[in-house]
């Protein structure tokens, strides 16, 4: 159980704020579509702070500018992996950004265990940080 | 004599006449050409001039052109050695300062746009610029007082500085933080806690939900707390906050120190202890931060720059040099965040000229607009961005404000109100964050956010009880002063002139 004001995960733009609605997200998306960002779907059940990679539930949707059929493959995804941390990304080609400019959570598990902090001390009073995820002690798919 | 000699001898007359030992007026010594067009590659600089009494504003232009370039107060027949036309400094173009002279409140004052040749110099040199643009010119006589207004680097000359050391766009990929502005706190007290009680309070703000927590800029290794125990137990809250949020988090340790060896030894400490930033102030001067720039950028780590010392010259209208100047200076030298204003907090900062140092610093180009106090068109050449931060005196009630004026690309710094929060530090770094959130969201949703931004905050502070608190606390407060550094324009002034 993590032990911060929300207990949760506190990744993306949104997660101090109570879950979004399909209707807060449509507007989020439409935020994004009128930038003309590209907006992907990731998920994983590995959400250590650097994990950078999660999987993509198919490639960032260039094409697709209906906000209700992002939301759609928003659905799936989470239809899919419903115990799994699920988060919409907004990709900027512009020149001079060519990175995501938005990025929020729509998913996560019931129970976030959160992450275990190791230390190893070292030489003088230098310590060696790790951070291990409880969830992720377990293979991938058999977490939460 | 034949008369081919005649010839010869009217002919060198001019140069004879001109590097004739004695005193010359500088407009007499090439120093003022009104009809130069200045060269894509020249450096151009506009400087606001107070001439003593009794001399002509072209003559106080020339004098500035010279003696920020090749002149000194006397003829020298060394010159005629020299490339000298290309190396003079050539003041083209003077203004009257609108709303200066008689009838007004201050002195006549008169903007003086000089042209310097790229030649003039060493590639990579903030040092050896400011050697020349800012050295003995501003205590020459014969001007009253001077001020450094603007100026437009090269495309080529800009290409000889790195640049900032990581810039917005590798900060936030490295941070996984993306479409909000950074949350940040100062420790306070700023002096006096030692290292146990320090990290303290770094652990409590970024658990409570802040991104960063920094040192102040006079902390450097006191009596009451050495540098390696601040970087020690700063680093252990850092790391305990980020396991109990799941986010990256980072504490900028000050590095600052009394000299180079120490710096980098301080700097290569915070890298083996983790640290993802670390923190210089301007004080240090120009080329250790240059020094410390390209440390940053070896070792893949964010530079903050705390601007302490600049209001000592940037803040008088009439003398010194504009902040707008010091964003171009620490964008080539290579800074990743530094601050630049708030606009609302307590610190000195006009809404205008703020979006000006905030442009400066952010976008790939800044077209010239006077009403942001910028002179020139600048093309900034691909070099990265500088996050700027907004420190001083604000809190979580301003963050429509805050948001309307400063953007997304900016650290939000809220020191006292995140410390000084009546539930506790959490509580107050929580308040934040939620305020923060809940106004991203709003704005995205393309509310109008700064209008109804005080009942945006409200509607989410019935769900978030620190949110309530820090409003009933700070709700009201406000620093309402007038601005001492304001633009000077008139719009029509070139239409009626």
């Amino acid at each position: 159980m993590m032990t911060n004001i929300g207990a949760r995960l506190t990744q993306g733009q949104f997660s101090f704020l109570p879950d979004l609605t399909d209707v807060q997200i449509t507007a989020q998306l439409n935020y994004a579509l009128q930038h003309g960002w590209a907006i992907g779907v990731e998920y994983t059940d590995d959400p250590h702070p650097r994990n950078t990679y999660w999987d993509m539930y198919g490639n960032p949707m260039f094409d697709l500018k209906d906000p209700a059929g992002i939301l759609k493959e928003i659905n799936q995804c989470r239809k899919a992996f419903p115990r799994h941390y699920v988060r919409v990304t907004a990709f900027d080609a512009t020149r001079g950004w060519e990175t995501p400019r938005m990025s929020f959570i729509v998913n996560r598990p019931a129970v976030e265990p959160g992450f275990a902090l190791v230390r190893e001390e070292r030489e003088g009073r230098s310590i060696r940080y790790t951070i291990r995820s409880y969830a992720a002690e377990k293979p991938e798919g058999e977490r939460y | 004599m034949s008369n081919s000699s005649v010839v010869s001898v009217v002919g060198k007359s001019a140069a004879a006449q001109r590097y004739k030992a004695g005193v010359l007026r500088y407009v007499e010594m090439g120093y003022w050409q009104p009809d130069y067009t200045p060269l894509d590659t020249d450096l151009i600089v506009v400087f606001r001039i107070t001439p003593q009494a009794g001399v002509d504003p072209e003559e106080a232009a020339a004098a500035v052109a010279g003696e920020s370039s090749t002149a000194t107060w006397t003829v020298v027949w060394t010159d005629r050695l020299t490339a000298c036309e290309l190396y003079r400094a050539k003041a083209y173009r003077v203004d009257a300062v609108p709303n200066t002279g008689p009838g007004s409140k201050s002195e006549q004052q008169y903007f003086a746009w000089i042209a310097y040749d790229l030649d003039l110099f060493e590639e990579g040199s903030i040092a050896n610029l400011t050697a020349s643009i800012i050295g003995n010119v501003f205590g020459f006589k014969a001007i009253k007082a001077l001020r450094l207004e603007d100026m437009r680097v090269p495309v080529a000359y800009l290409k000889t500085f790195q640049g900032p050391a990581t810039g917005i766009v590798v900060e936030r990929e490295r941070l996984d933080k993306f479409g909000r502005p950074l949350l940040g706190a100062t420790t306070k007290p700023k002096l006096g806690l030692s290292g146990r009680n320090y990290g303290r309070v770094v652990y409590e703000a970024l658990k409570g939900g802040l991104d960063f927590v920094k040192d102040d800029e006079n902390i450097n290794s006191q009596p009451f707390m050495g540098w390696r125990d601040r970087f020690l137990y700063c680093m252990e809250a850092v790391n305990r906050a980020s396991a109990a949020t799941g986010e990256v988090k980072g504490h900028y340790l000050n590095v600052t120190a009394g000299t180079m060896e120490d710096m980098y030894e301080r700097a290569e400490f915070a890298k083996s202890l983790g640290s993802i930033i670390i923190m210089i102030d301007l004080v240090i001067g120009y080329t250790a931060i240059q020094s410390m720039a390209k440390w940053a950028r070896r070792n893949d780590m964010i530079l903050h720059l705390h601007r302490a010392g600049n209001s000592t010259y940037s803040r008088q209208k009439n003398h010194g040099m504009n902040f707008r100047v010091i964003c171009k200076w620490m964008r080539m030298a290579g800074v990743d965040h530094i601050h630049a204003g708030t606009v609302v907090g307590k610190l000195e900062g006009d809404p205008l000229m703020i979006k000006g140092f905030y442009d400066t610093l952010r976008e790939p180009r800044t077209p010239a607009s006077l009403e942001h106090g910028l002179f020139f068109d600048q093309d900034w050449a691909s070099l990265r961005k500088v996050m700027p931060v907004a420190s001083g005196g604000i809190h979580a009630g301003q963050m429509h404000q805050l948001i309307h004026y400063l953007g997304e690309d900016v650290v939000l710094q809220f020191g006292g109100g995140t410390i000084g929060h009546p539930q506790g530090i959490q509580a107050g770094a929580t308040a934040n964050r939620v305020a923060l959130e809940t106004m991203i969201q709003a704005r995205n949703e393309g509310r109008d956010y700064l209008r109804e931004g005080p009942q945006i905050l409200r509607d989410a502070a019935k769900w978030c009880s620190p949110l309530r608190a820090a409003i009933d606390t700070w709700g009201e407060v406000s620093f309402n002063y007038e601005s001492t550094d304001t633009a000077d324009f008139v719009p029509t002034a070139t239409a009626s002139a």
